[in-house]
């Protein structure tokens, strides 16, 4: 659910009262730039660009436009404003796209949402209603690239001792977090809302912030950036399971190694006797490791889960060695145990007992735990933000708002969120999912009911939003919407779609 | 804590801001020149507002005897362009953004040789004018709907090296009511000063008028509890010349004072112009009272 009765939004006469600000006496200090200026209450720094809002520090922006740039090394100006004759020509109706970053914030001189804008394309009259959606029905889906153990399916993830979500499931490599909706913004306490409100924020925003999962790990989370769990930067993803480490790189070990074990704390593999290696018609090396057997050389639960070889808690790589059968093993085997990140390898050479004694690791086997730690991809932490847009939201685009859906849904609409593509849920309603790297800086807003603020913008051509009820009287050309507010200027980003039809 | 940011246009001209202050640079000449300029340009703002946030208390007072005396390159330049107004309210933040593009300017054609160079600090210019060259400016009226206005063609034999326009709808706050007073000095910072004292003087008491106390609108304004405009409503025609007429008075007294060369009153489709001491100084002036009639480009 969303709510378009927007609570930022004041009457730019009341703004401006005499007595605006000085209710409350707060007064807060603005460090964005060596000015420090102090702002009251409903007040904006000396730039316009900071503003004191119910005591918090915001940035009250003008509304952000998103500018292709024909030639694409052409820089594009921030800071772009109103009343300056040299803006004009840099306005085209073909390389402009107005986002709903700033469409209705703070600013006295905004015309409020919906903002409605008519720009040629290819001939096609579109028209992109822009508006910003306050989403208390909202979430994070937060997959952060790790074999280290975070914690246990369902398990709390609190922020300064509140619970902002949970633990969900563990995909390939990596672990989800769900954070946020609607139970932790509206239905737990007062302080569980605003934290669980300013945690989302600031992930959203693209800044760091530390979660404790209970019964499990910190983990420092920031979309776009290595996770930090308990403190130690994971630098990488591994490149598979144990058992998938094995596939990829048995061939490569076939002539160095005798054995090679890949520890992993989801499938440990075991080369000669899973089935890569009996492709290669290796000789079975009668190492028995710890844990339930899969399917030939596949082990689950070698080890508990932890933040030692390959996500789990072993820090001696032999403690996962049941036994050593001496009908099959030979003295002089090389066994090779590393983890499936390449991170830690250890060589052993089984002596005349077939007890396995380090060795300097030959060259050609280095070569390939390298090629592994090459072969692992950045491990990152991906924010996704989720939001139904249907509700009244709809109802600032037009008069019979399950037109707009069905539109949606019917691909004539498209959604962005600050120009981003988003990914529709199926089903009813608008229920969207952006990568929050793929929009605008710091896009997101809250308001204190707790829900955030974030822009969205459905582009359409004329005509399907003359037929869908659309508010007609409200379009504007391009070039008139915009003389009206205060706006800036950005690059459109370049692996993001353009999101008007017909227009390449 | 942001530091100074630096982008270029798609056309290439020099785009600096650091905190509130924002400027379009633009420089002609010899493309190597051109580039040094804006090099140079760029290692000056590095310390602008550092220098000035330094001194910031002082530059807040109102200006009064004796002769304050301070250390930035930018204050000096904000207190030399107020002092000859000490007799009215002023501090020397009435001429902060023509000071910076004044310090801007001679930092950006410091040893270089351009045919023509400008620094807009958020429409307080300051320019460089080499024998030969001409500046054409667009005066609007409404900084909500930019239209033109007027039009000035400035000539390299005429004194004005600063222009400035301020009113109630600027950014900075303004005790008058006019739409905007385009005052053209000897440097920017002048005009800067001027500009802000004339708009102070378009004023006239009418209920359409809406004014507030300047702190209850920005903690830190200089302007204390005096009160500001936020609002006008549509005057009647002997009220808009009275306040226009005021402003007149304020401007030909700096005018005869050599403050300022010119200076062009809007408020509410009215408009009063200070003419420059020589009639050939600004040749386009006809066509500023053509322009506010017919909309002439």
């Amino acid at each position: 659910m969303s709510d378009s009765a927007n609570p930022l939004q004041r009457d730019p006469q009341d703004a401006l009262a005499p007595d605006a600000g000085e209710t409350s006496g707060e007064v807060i200090r603005c460090d964005a730039c060596p000015v420090l200026c102090r702002i009251r209450k409903g007040q904006s720094g000396a730039c316009d660009r900071y503003a004191n809002l119910e005591g918090q520090l915001v940035r009250s922006d003008p509304l952000l436009i998103l500018q292709r740039t024909l030639d694409r090394g052409g820089a594009v100006v921030p800071f772009l404003e109103p009343g300056k004759p040299w803006q004009g020509d840099l306005i085209s109706a073909s390389n402009t796209f107005v986002t709903g970053v700033g469409a209705t914030t703070t600013y006295p001189d905004y015309k409020p949402a919906p903002f409605i804008v008519a720009s040629k394309a290819a001939g096609i009259d579109v028209v992109t209603v822009v508006t910003e959606g306050i989403f208390s029905y909202c979430g994070l889906k937060v997959k952060i690239d790790t074999d280290r153990y975070l914690g246990p399916e369902q398990s709390a993830v609190r922020v300064a001792g509140e619970q902002i979500g949970h633990v969900t499931s563990a995909e390939y490599g990596s672990q989800m977090l769900a954070l946020g909706g609607v139970r932790h913004l509206t239905g737990g306490s007062k302080k569980e809302g605003n934290v669980t409100c300013n945690a989302m924020l600031r992930l959203a925003n693209r800044e760091a912030l530390e979660l404790s999962i209970d019964g499990g790990a910190r983990v420092l989370v920031q979309a776009g950036a290595a996770p930090v769990v308990n403190d130690e930067r994971e630098e990488r993803m591994r490149v598979g399971c144990g058992s998938a480490t094995i596939g990829i790189f048995a061939r490569q070990w076939l002539g160095h190694c005798d054995e090679v074990i890949v520890v992993d704390d989801h499938i440990t593999g075991v080369l000669t006797e899973h089935q890569a290696g009996r492709f290669l018609d290796m000789r079975p090396g009668g190492i028995r490791v710890r844990g339930r057997k899969s399917t030939p050389g596949r082990y689950f639960k070698v080890a508990q889960p932890g933040l030692g070889w390959g996500g789990t808690d072993i820090t001696d790589p032999l403690s996962i060695i049941e036994k050593i059968d001496p009908a099959t093993a030979w003295p002089g085997m090389r066994v090779l145990m590393v983890s499936t990140t390449g991170d830690d390898a250890e060589w052993f050479v089984l002596d005349e007992r077939l007890r396995p004694q380090k060795a300097p690791m030959p060259e050609p086997v280095r070569k390939v735990v390298e090629r592994i730690a090459e072969n692992c991809e950045p491990a990152l932490c991906s924010v996704l933000f989720m939001g139904g847009a249907g509700g009244s939201l709809r109802a600032g685009v037009t008069e019979n708002p399950v037109r707009l859906t069905r539109s949606v849904k019917a691909l004539l609409t498209t959604v962005t969120c600050g120009g981003a593509p988003v990914y529709v849920w199926p089903g009813g309603g608008i229920t969207v999912m952006v990568d929050v790297l793929r929009m605008p800086e710091r896009a997101f807003g809250y308001v204190p009911t707790p829900a955030l603020v974030l822009p969205i913008e459905f582009t359409m051509p004329l005509a399907a939003y003359r037929e869908m009820g659309g508010h007609m009287e409200h379009v504007l050309p391009l070039e008139k919407a915009l003389e009206r507010v205060q706006f800036r200027a950005e690059a459109w980003r370049a692996e993001n779609p353009w999101p008007v039809a017909g227009d390449a | 804590m942001s530091g100074p940011a630096s982008a270029r246009f798609s056309d290439g001209r020099l785009h600096l801001q650091h905190g509130p202050i924002d400027l379009v640079i633009e420089a002609w000449g010899m493309r190597t020149e051109v580039e040094a300029a804006y090099a140079q340009a760029e290692r000056r703002f590095q310390n602008i507002l550092p220098s000035l946030v330094e001194e910031l208390p002082a530059l807040r007072m109102p200006i009064r005897e004796p002769y304050p005396l301070l250390r930035g390159v930018v204050a000096r330049r904000m207190v030399v362009a107020v002092w000859r107004h000490r007799a009215t309210f002023v501090t020397p933040m009435a001429a902060v953004a023509g000071a910076v593009a004044d310090e801007m300017l001679a930092a950006l054609v410091a040893g270089r040789v351009l045919d023509k160079a400008l620094v807009n600090d958020g429409g307080d210019i300051a320019f460089h004018l080499p024998p030969g060259a001409t500046l054409s400016v667009a005066i609007a009226h409404h900084p909500r709907r930019p239209a033109l206005d007027a039009g000035v063609t400035l000539d390299w034999r005429d004194a004005a090296r600063g222009l400035a326009t301020s009113g109630w709808r600027g950014r900075s706050h303004s005790l008058g009511i006019a739409d905007a007073v385009t005052v053209f000095a000897r440097d920017a910072a002048q005009a800067d000063a001027a500009a802000t004292l004339i708009a102070n003087a378009v004023n006239v008491e009418h209920p359409a008028i809406r004014r507030a106390p300047a702190r209850a609108l920005k903690e830190d304004s200089d302007l204390g509890e005096r009160a500001v405009t936020v609002a006008v409503g549509v005057l009647p025609a002997d009220a808009v010349c009275a306040a226009l007429d005021a402003g007149l008075a304020a401007a030909a007294a700096m005018g005869a004072a050599g403050l300022v060369e010119s200076a062009y009153l809007a408020l509410q489709g009215e408009v009063r112009l200070l003419e420059p001491p020589q009639p050939r100084t600004i040749p386009a002036l006809d066509c500023m009272t053509q322009a506010h009639q017919g909309r002439i480009r």
